[in-house]
């Protein structure tokens, strides 16, 4: 795989005791917004509580080998200078020459359900083609369905939840179908169990449908290392494996942090990454005797298989990039009663993009999990948690085998698996949550004045969304001035 | 300062900011937006690109002002003397 080697910081303790803005977690959002203070000369101070930064999306190593966890695919893909993309307005916002991302797009991506198969590219006519051939009463509503999409203002901050499924019925009466359009834009976003409000639906299926996936060759680490450059550049103060004891507050309005080595940090804007429900449970408790229930914790979490193998799967006649398969009649995307559910995954070959730079094979799957289930295995003792995670990995070699005839057990050099623990783990997320709480705050704006939150959370999908959601927030709260704000609004378009 | 030293500013600024856009046939005459991938954030940018680089203040009703890049240099020669 293309080595892009990522700078170790030993940079703990902040060396000012004042700020211009604290940014809490070094995910992509956070990483965005404190880009752009720091561009306009505001003096920012990012803290992060692991020693790496990407947050939900992340990287580790074993050895020789470099893994990416979380992130599967770019959504938002776009050529070099295409117009009103997401992508082409973040890189813009973010100064980052398009060249610089080493894109590469996916070949092809499959919804697998019991009676059908669709496949999908980055030109929206190959799908709808495929739907014409497999549901050809259905093909017109299903450019309806488009059209209407792409005249819907999805990023209006005053649309009302409305229940996607509810507005689809109305282009696509063919259940099934119904359910194979839902499938990859629930599992790659939706906080929400089954549905989806329909302003997220219209962003998702814009992401993944008419713009498609692609990868940066080095994967999650390349646009790591971008930003790290970038927040260099800006002057961006980062302090790692330092996080937040508490937000410090004054009359209802933030003031600054107190962080988990001690330090008090004062500043007029603190801007958090960490999720809503996370944010608001760090308000100083004294100051916020009466503060507001908390927003709920989401329920989605998963557990994710990696495997290194010694034949890639194109060399087993295997070429799908992505594989959204289901094996019910509907799909079933909740909070499984089990400790993860068997019957539906999301499978990613890293390999099959239209550039191939790792050296051997590499495949991951993805399966939602309960956490509760999973938290009460490992706070037991034995070996119960460790064997459960072996039967996730068990599971995933039979779906293997049921989907690539020539795989086998013994092609595997190294496996690793995470839960909703892990999760936990690495993001803080409660309840090891990947898509935040289902109440959102969309334009960032806390019950806290100078307290705002950004990120994948408040409902923008995947790391291009969740960048450009910094992005907005940094621009709407830390660089507009009142007057421009009040005039232009927040434009969170992801 | 005089016009050309002003457009090569604002040239520069609009490079940096639309960075993989190509305006070696920009036209001086025509709406900025209309050649370009610029958006309101983007004027946003060149508007704080103006006063981070150079000290002017551009105030919100003067915006249209940027429109064109002969109306940048008309509007913003006298404020760069």
């Amino acid at each position: 795989m293309t080595e892009v080697t990522l700078p170790i910081s030993r940079h703990f303790t902040p060396s000012e005791t004042r700020y211009d803005a604290i940014i809490i977690g070094a995910g992509m959002s956070g990483m965005a917004a404190a880009i752009r203070l720091g561009m306009y000369d505001k003096k920012v101070l990012l803290l992060e509580k692991h020693s790496i930064t990407g947050g939900l999306n992340s990287y580790y190593g074993r050895g020789k080998r470099q893994f990416d966890v979380g992130l599967h695919a770019l959504t938002n893909f776009a050529v070099k200078k295409e117009r009103g993309r997401p992508l082409t307005k973040l890189l813009k916002q973010l100064r980052i020459p398009y060249d610089e991302l080493l894109l590469v797009e996916q070949q092809y991506s499959q919804i697998n359900f019991p009676d059908n198969t669709l496949n999908f590219t980055n030109d929206v006519n190959n799908l709808i083609n495929d739907i014409g051939d497999k549901f050809p009463h259905e093909v017109d509503g299903f450019r309806k369905l488009i059209a209407h999409i792409e005249n819907f203002n999805e990023v209006a901050l005053d649309n009302p939840y409305t229940p996607a499924k509810e507005v689809v019925r109305r282009f696509i009466k063919d259940s099934d179908l119904l359910e194979m359009i839902f499938c990859p834009l629930l599992i790659y976003g939706s906080a929400w169990e089954n549905d989806m409000d329909f302003s997220q639906f219209a962003i998702m299926f814009k992401s993944i449908f008419l713009e498609g996936f692609g990868r940066t060759t080095g994967g999650v680490r390349k646009i790591i290392q971008l930003l790290l450059k970038k927040m260099d550049e800006a002057n961006v103060e980062v302090c790692f494996r330092n996080g937040v004891k508490q937000i410090l507050t004054q009359k209802g309005r933030a003031i600054g942090v107190e962080t988990s080595r001690g330090e008090v940090i004062h500043a007029p804007m603190v801007l958090s990454c960490a999720g809503l429900p996370e944010t608001l449970s760090l308000l100083d408790k004294q100051e916020n005797q009466n503060s507001l229930p908390l927003p709920r914790t989401g329920k989605l979490s998963f557990t994710e298989t990696i495997l290194i193998t010694n034949t890639k799967p194109k060399n087993l006649s295997f070429d799908p990039t992505i594989v959204f398969y289901n094996n019910r009649s509907y799909y079933k995307y909740q909070k499984p009663e089990e400790l993860f559910d068997k019957e539906s995954a999301v499978l990613c070959f890293p390999n099959n993009f239209k550039g191939d730079d790792y050296n051997e094979g590499v495949y991951r799957l993805t399966m939602m999990a309960n956490y509760d289930k999973w938290k009460s295995l490992k706070d037991t003792e034995g070996s119960a948690y460790i064997d459960q995670k072996e039967m996730v990995y068990l599971e995933g070699i039979k779906l293997l085998k049921k989907m690539i005839p020539n795989f086998s057990e013994d092609q595997v050099l190294f496996k690793d698996v995470f839960t909703p623990t892990s999760v936990e783990r690495y993001t803080g997320h409660f309840g090891g949550c990947v898509y935040g709480s289902p109440d959102k705050s969309r334009d960032g704006s806390t019950p806290v004045n100078g307290l705002y939150v950004c990120g994948t959370d408040q409902g923008f999908l995947g790391i291009i969304g969740s960048m450009l959601s910094g992005i907005s927030i940094a621009n709407l709260y830390g660089l507009m001035g009142s007057s421009t704000r009040a005039k232009m609004g927040p434009e969170t378009h992801p | 300062m005089e016009a050309g030293e002003v457009r090569k500013i604002v040239f520069d600024i609009i490079e940096d900011v639309a960075l993989d856009e190509d305006l070696t046939n920009l036209d001086d005459s025509l709406a900025l937006r209309e050649q370009l991938d610029l958006d309101s954030m983007d004027f946003l940018d060149i508007v704080m690109e103006l006063k981070k680089r150079h000290k002017v203040e551009v105030p919100q009703e003067d915006y249209p002002r940027l429109a064109t890049m002969n109306s940048c240099v008309e509007y913003l020669t006298p404020k760069m003397q």
